[in-house]
């Protein structure tokens, strides 16, 4: 291998989220060299947040949001092919095949595979109105059954079946949400946030159903007609939407041979145990300095953030500079407003503060940092108006705030967590206490 | 069919037609208007569809939401208190027919 001749090409594997701000932040800081995108999706680049949310509304068919316009490709100088996929990586000759017979040179490879959505193994799992929801064709083949079902069975109430439950109901159907464990969500809140969405979905019409599983589906003549739990229940549908989580793409990662682990084991320049390939996003295992452990994190922040934080990392590192760009921005220097901060061989770990949202029906939830099992909770604002945040406290620090219908908390608690201002349980407590004022002591890193 | 106008810092304009329930972000980012990126989907929660909004074309606007309020002071470009408004809350048909609007500087 000889780092020195290899021309500059980033080929890029996956052009979700991830993939589309890597691209854009490469250009941004001044990378001049070619850039290849490749996404397996034939749809151009789109945003997935929506489709389990307004994309779902009753009305005529709706427009996918694109994470860039259509001429960002010519604009940026990117060649972007759609329809194809990577099917190997050969680190030795640094080159990846695509299932077209194409083969590239890269001299970095960025693996931003996203993730699948889990599938049921149990009996009648491949009936017909058995939905998934990841991506835009999953969106649109429901948008149009929705219009003719009656009722909707969602198995697991994580947050992609309960906004897809909320927007059902929205619709007027019928809606049973089975979840095996014993509350909503169970994974990301705090036990009182996660009650508290129990009954809010109660109130919009919801039937959930705790500590029910998915046992198998009744189907006639190829179609699902009904769910039958772990608990023996049977509840009669016309569709069902699996909403059991995701596992990371990491097939092509584990073919080549790199460290896999629950994801794409990288260390904090988000680089892979290849020094020329870096994996982010959805498939990425990282060290994550909020959580003191390794984690892997679905969410837009994570996605956009580590694109940013992955782009300045593969300019510091590389050997020869751009001829021609401007000073210093080859050396991986970011704009002030990236809190990464940092500049060429300084640039530290990723280290941004997780955030996250999901809009189910008319509640809006905000998490800012991240909650963890036997954290200590303090409440603010009162949960029966739907407008109040709960503050979790680890050894008396504070490390993640959940919000519902609080914007002001949420980015009052964003302020606190990146600046690591400390907070009293009492004083988050306190509605006298001026949190949004406290928090803008530091200046603002969100 | 509405019509949005975007003045850009440079000077150049994009002007389009927006059916209704069309906001002023998803109009840019969907016929590719520079400087209106809308990570958020337009759920008021990341700002990256701050514009201002001409004088003149203030009045029939929504009142400004908690959470736009929230998002308004954390804008790149500084806020101006009577223009500055989120282009995901400004929809087509229920707030305006016709509208036009600045692209703030740091975004363009
Ligand atoms: C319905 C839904 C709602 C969501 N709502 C929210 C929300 O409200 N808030 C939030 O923060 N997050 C939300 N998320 C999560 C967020 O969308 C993801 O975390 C984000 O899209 C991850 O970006 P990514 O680029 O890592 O992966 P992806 O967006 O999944 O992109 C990966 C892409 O790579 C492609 N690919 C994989 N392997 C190959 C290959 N070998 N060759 C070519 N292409 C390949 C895939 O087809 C895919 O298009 C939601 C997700 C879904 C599905
Ligand atoms: S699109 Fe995110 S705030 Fe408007």
């Amino acid at each position: 291998m000889n780092a020195i001749t290899t021309p500059d090409n980033v080929v890029v594997v996956g052009n979700g989220q991830a993939g589309i701000q890597l691209v854009d932040s490469l250009r941004k800081e001044g990378y001049t060299g070619a850039i290849t995108l490749i996404g397996e999706e034939t749809h151009h680049p789109y945003q997935r947040p929506p489709l389990s949310k307004d994309y779902l509304a009753a009305g005529k068919d709706p427009v996918p949001l694109p994470l860039r316009p259509e001429k960002f490709f010519t604009t940026h100088d990117v060649d972007a092919r759609l329809g194809v996929r990577v099917t190997s990586i050969d680190r030795t000759a640094r080159t990846a095949t695509l299932d077209d017979g194409t083969t590239l040179a890269y001299s970095t490879l960025v693996l931003a595979t996203g993730a699948a959505n889990r599938e049921l193994a149990v009996p009648g799992a491949d009936l017909a109105g058995i939905h998934g929801l990841r991506t835009l064709t999953d969106a649109q083949a429901l948008h149009a059954r929705l219009d003719t079902v009656r009722s909707v069975v969602v198995i697991g109430a994580g947050f992609i079946g309960l906004e897809f439950a909320a927007a059902a109901r929205a619709r007027g159907l019928d809606v049973t949400v089975l979840e095996y464990a014993d509350r909503p969500m169970g994974r990301a809140l705090t036990p009182v946030m996660s009650g508290f969405f129990a009954d809010a979905h109660g109130r919009l019409g919801v039937t959930l159903r705790l500590g029910e599983g998915i046992a198998s589906f009744d189907g006639d003549n190829g179609h699902v007609t009904a769910a039958v739990s772990t608990t023996g229940h049977r509840y009669p549908t016309d569709l069902v939407l699996v909403g059991v989580g995701v596992t990371p793409r990491t097939e092509l990662a584990a073919a080549a041979g790199l460290d896999v682990d629950n994801g794409i084991v990288v260390d904090g320049s988000l680089r892979t145990s290849d020094p020329n390939i870096y994996a982010l996003g959805d498939c990425a295992s990282f060290p994550n300095t909020h959580a003191g452990t390794r984690t892997r994190l679905e969410s837009v922040q994570n996605a956009t953030d580590q694109a940013r934080h992955a782009a300045a990392a593969i300019l510091a590192s590389r050997p020869g500079k751009e001829p021609g760009s401007g000073t210093g921005v080859e050396s991986g220097s970011m704009p002030g407003s990236e809190p990464a901060g940092g500049t060429g061989a300084e640039l530290g770990g990723y280290a941004d503060l997780p955030w996250f949202w999901s809009n189910q029906g008319p509640l809006r939830l905000q998490i800012a940092g991240l909650v963890a099992p036997g954290d200590q909770t303090v409440l603010r604002g009162n949960p029966a108006e739907e407008k109040f945040s709960v503050f979790c406290f680890r050894n008396g620090t504070l490390t993640a705030v959940e919000s519902v219908n609080q914007p002001a908390d949420h980015m009052a608690a964003r302020r606190l967590l990146a600046a690591g201002l400390p907070l009293t349980p009492e004083q988050a407590a306190d509605p006298d206490f001026d949190l949004k004022a406290y928090s803008k002591q530091q200046p603002a890193t969100v | 069919m509405a019509n949005i106008t975007y003045h850009h810092a440079k000077g150049n304009v994009d002007s389009l037609d927006a059916e209704p329930g069309m906001t002023v972000m998803m109009a840019a980012v969907i016929h590719g208007v520079d400087g209106i990126i809308g990570e958020c989907g337009g759920q008021a929660i990341c700002a990256t569809c701050h514009v201002y909004v001409r004088d003149e074309y203030l009045d029939g606007l929504p009142a400004i939401s908690g959470a736009e309020e929230e998002m308004l002071e954390t804008t790149v470009s500084p806020r101006n208190p009577a223009r500055s408004r989120l282009g995901c809350q400004l929809t087509a048909g229920d707030h305006f027919n016709t509208i036009e609007v600045d692209i703030p500087d740091e975004q363009d």
